[in-house]
C-alpha cells in the first residue's frame, strides 16, 4: 500500500499553500491560470472600490455560462416541433434541469449587465489611455460578443417570447443598407425565423461564438497584463506591491464565492421565463425585444428605424473613438478625471433622468412630426429630422455641462458619457415597464 | 573610350525569389477566396419547393365574394377582394419589424400587434410606425382559378390601381 500513500502524500504536498513570498511568487508564474496574473500587484490596485471586481465577475459568469451551458446541450433538441418540448422536459422531468435553465439564463442576463459596468468603469477611470487604447476597443468588440450569444440563445427555447424577439430583432436588418436584407436572409437561412434560423442560430450559440469568444477573451486578458494591469495614477515615488497570493487570489475567490451565492439564490427562487409555444401567426402583443435591446427599440418608436440604427452605430463608434476624444492622459486611473469630472459625471446623470424621460412623453402624446412636415418623405420628416435633433441636443449637453461646471475638455466629456450611458438606461426601463398592449405609454402597477 | 552595355537589366526586374513568393501569396489568397465563396455558398439559405415561397391555387373567383379578405396562413397572405371585384395578394409581413398582421374585420384594417401599426383593406399604412405599404405577390386567373406566387414579395410605398388584378371580362 505503499504507493496509495505516496500518492496522498504528493497530494498533501502540492495541497500545501507556499508558505513564503519567494514561492508563492514561483506558484503563481508556474500555473497556468495564475499565470494570467503578475507574481505582485500594486496595493491601490486590489483596492476593492477601484474596479468593483467587474471583470473578474464577468470572467467567472462565464465560467458558469459554459458549464451549465454544456449540461444543457445534452438535453436540448434544435429542431421545431422538439425544441420547445425538450425545454419542457427540462422543467419538469429532468433532475435539477429548471435549475441548471436557470442558472443559465440568469447568468446570461447578468452577464449583459456586468460587462457594461466595467465597460463604464473603465471609462470613468481612464483605462483607455496609452497603451491600453487597443484592449478598450477590443473590450467593446467582446462586448458585441456577449450580445451576438444572448441574441442567438434568446431564439432556443422556441416560445412566444423566444419567436417574436428574434423576428423583430432581424426585421430591424432590413433597414440596413445595400447589405441588410441578404444578412438577415443569411442568419435566417431564409426569409422567416424558421427551423433553418433555429439551427443556425443553435451552431453560431453553441460551436462558433464559444471558439471566437475563447480566443477573444484570452486575447483581451493577455493584453491586461502586457498593458500593465488595472489603470492606476502615475506614480512619483515607489508603489508598494503584495504578493497574489494571497492577496489578489482570495478577494477574487470571495467576490467568485458571493457571486455563485447570489446567482445560485436567485436561479432557485425566480424560474427563467417560459411562454408558450411559438405561433408563427400570431404575434403577442405587445411583441418586445430581449430586454437589453428595449432601449434600441424604444428609439424606433420614435424614429424612423434607419435613423435609430444610425444613432446607436454613432454610439458605438462614439465610444470605441474615445481614446481619441480625450488624449489628456494624466488623469489616468483617476475616477472621473478629477472632482469636477465626477461633479460633470453627476450633472450628466441628473440632466438625463429627467430629459429623456421628458422628450419620450412629449414625442408620444403631442409632437408628430410626420403630420407637421406631409410635404416630406417620413425618411427625413421621421428619420433625419429626429436624428439631427438628438445629436445637437448630446452636443447642446457637452457646451452645459462645460458651461455651468466650467469644467475640461475631457471631465465635459464624462458627462456627456454619463448623460448617454443614462439615458440608455432610462429608454431601456421605459421598454421593460412602461410600454403595453400596442407599445402605448402604461403604468406597470 | 568604352561604352555602357546596352542589354542593361530594367530597374523593374524582380529577383526569382521575390516572384515566388508574390506568386506563392497569389496563390493563397486565391485559396482564401475560394474557401470563403465555398462557406457562403455551403451556408446559404436553401429554398424547398411546396413550402413557403412556391406557388399557391387560392380557389375560384366566385368563391371570394366582393370586399372579402381571406386568410392563407401557410402562403402568409391574405387574398384581398375588393369592392370592386379586384384581387389584391397582401404578404402577412409588417413591413415595420416583420410581425405577422393580422386582418380585424369589425374595424376593417390589418392590424400589426406589435408597434401598433394599421393598414387599410388595400396595405396603405393608416397609423405609423410601419413606413409603407403591405407587400404584395403577384396573381394570375387562369380559367377562374386563382393563383398566388409566393416567390418574391413585391415592395410598394403606396396602393395605387394598377397592383389590382380583375378577373378577365369581369
Amino acid at each position: 500500500m505503499s504507493w496509495l500513500s505516496n500518492a496522498f502524500d504528493r497530494l498533501r504536498f502540492r495541497a500545501r499553500p507556499p508558505s513564503d513570498d519567494r514561492s508563492r511568487m514561483r506558484a503563481v508564474a508556474n500555473n497556468l491560470i495564475l499565470h494570467l496574473h503578475p507574481t505582485r500587484v500594486p496595493v491601490p490596485a486590489l483596492r476593492f472600490t477601484h474596479t468593483w471586481g467587474l471583470g473578474g465577475i464577468s470572467a467567472f459568469l462565464t465560467v458558469i455560462l459554459v458549464i451549465t451551458g454544456v449540461l444543457l446541450m445534452f438535453r436540448y433538441d434544435a429542431s421545431v416541433e422538439r425544441a420547445y418540448t425538450s425545454i419542457q422536459t427540462l422543467e419538469t422531468v429532468v433532475p435539477f434541469g429548471a435549475l441548471i435553465r436557470n442558472l443559465h439564463h440568469w447568468s446570461a442576463n447578468l452577464l449583459v449587465i456586468t460587462v457594461l459596468l466595467h465597460l463604464v468603469r473603465v471609462f470613468l477611470t481612464g483605462g483607455f489611455f496609452r497603451d491600453r487604447r487597443g484592449n478598450w476597443i477590443f473590450g467593446l468588440f467582446l462586448l458585441l460578443i456577449v450580445l451576438a450569444f444572448n441574441f442567438t440563445g434568446y431564439l432556443l427555447p422556441w416560445d412566444q417570447l423566444a419567436f417574436w424577439a428574434i423576428t423583430v430583432g432581424t426585421g430591424l436588418l432590413d433597414y440596413v443598407p445595400v447589405v441588410g436584407v441578404l444578412v438577415a436572409n443569411f442568419l435566417l437561412g431564409g426569409r422567416e425565423v424558421g427551423q433553418a434560423a433555429l439551427r443556425n442560430f443553435y451552431a453560431l450559440h453553441v460551436a462558433v461564438l464559444p471558439v471566437v469568444l475563447m480566443l477573444a477573451l484570452s486575447y483581451h486578458f493577455w493584453r491586461v497584463r502586457k498593458d500593465g494591469g488595472v489603470a492606476l495614477p502615475d506614480q512619483t515615488g515607489p508603489v508598494e506591491k503584495l504578493t497574489t497570493i494571497p492577496h489578489l487570489v482570495g478577494i477574487e475567490l470571495g467576490i467568485a464565492l458571493v457571486t455563485l451565492t447570489a446567482i445560485m439564490l436567485f436561479a432557485m427562487l425566480i424560474p427563467a421565463p417560459l411562454e408558450a409555444m411559438a405561433n408563427p401567426a400570431h404575434p403577442p402583443n405587445p411583441a418586445k425585444a430581449a430586454w437589453y435591446f428595449l432601449g434600441v427599440q424604444e428609439l424606433l418608436l420614435h424614429m424612423h428605424p434607419l435613423a435609430a440604427l444610425a444613432l446607436s452605430t454613432i454610439g458605438l463608434l462614439g465610444l470605441a473613438t474615445v481614446p481619441f476624444w480625450d488624449r489628456d492622459d494624466s488623469a489616468i486611473g483617476i475616477g472621473g478625471r478629477s472632482a469636477r469630472g465626477r461633479k460633470a459625471a453627476w450633472l450628466g446623470v441628473a440632466l438625463s433622468l429627467l430629459l429623456t424621460p421628458l422628450l419620450v412623453i412629449i414625442d408620444e402624446w403631442w409632437l408628430d412630426l410626420p403630420t407637421l412636415l406631409p410635404g416630406l418623405p417620413t425618411l427625413v420628416s421621421n428619420g433625419l429630422i429626429p436624428l439631427s435633433l438628438t445629436l445637437a441636443g448630446l452636443a447642446g449637453v457637452y457646451w452645459l455641462i462645460r458651461r455651468v461646471l466650467r469644467t475640461r475638455h475631457n471631465e465635459a466629456l464624462v458627462g456627456l458619457f454619463s448623460f448617454t450611458m443614462s439615458a440608455l438606461v432610462v429608454l431601456t426601463l421605459i421598454g421593460i415597464f412602461f410600454r403595453g398592449p400596442n407599445m402605448a405609454l402604461v403604468w406597470p402597477w | 573610350m568604352t561604352t555602357q552595355p546596352t542589354n542593361a537589366t530594367p530597374e523593374t526586374t524582380m529577383s526569382r525569389r521575390n516572384f515566388l513568393s508574390l506568386g506563392l501569396g497569389a496563390l493563397g489568397l486565391m485559396g482564401l477566396l475560394q474557401t470563403g465563396v465555398m462557406t457562403v455558398q455551403f451556408l446559404g439559405p436553401r429554398r424547398v419547393d411546396g413550402e413557403f415561397g412556391g406557388v399557391v391555387q387560392a380557389g375560384l373567383v366566385e368563391s371570394f365574394p366582393s370586399g372579402s379578405v381571406t386568410e392563407f396562413p401557410d402562403g402568409r397572405f391574405f387574398l384581398v377582394r375588393l369592392a370592386d371585384g379586384g384581387f389584391l395578394a397582401v404578404y402577412r409581413r409588417c413591413t415595420h419589424l416583420g410581425c405577422a398582421v393580422s386582418w380585424q374585420a369589425a374595424e376593417n384594417r390589418f392590424a400589426c400587434p406589435c408597434h401598433g401599426s394599421n393598414f387599410d383593406q388595400e396595405g396603405d399604412v393608416e397609423n405609423p410606425p410601419a413606413p409603407r405599404a403591405l407587400d404584395t405577390f403577384a396573381i394570375t386567373i387562369v380559367d377562374g382559378n386563382v393563383i398566388v406566387d409566393t416567390a418574391e414579395p413585391r415592395q410598394r410605398d403606396a396602393f395605387d390601381a394598377t397592383q389590382v388584378v380583375y378577373p378577365p371580362g369581369a
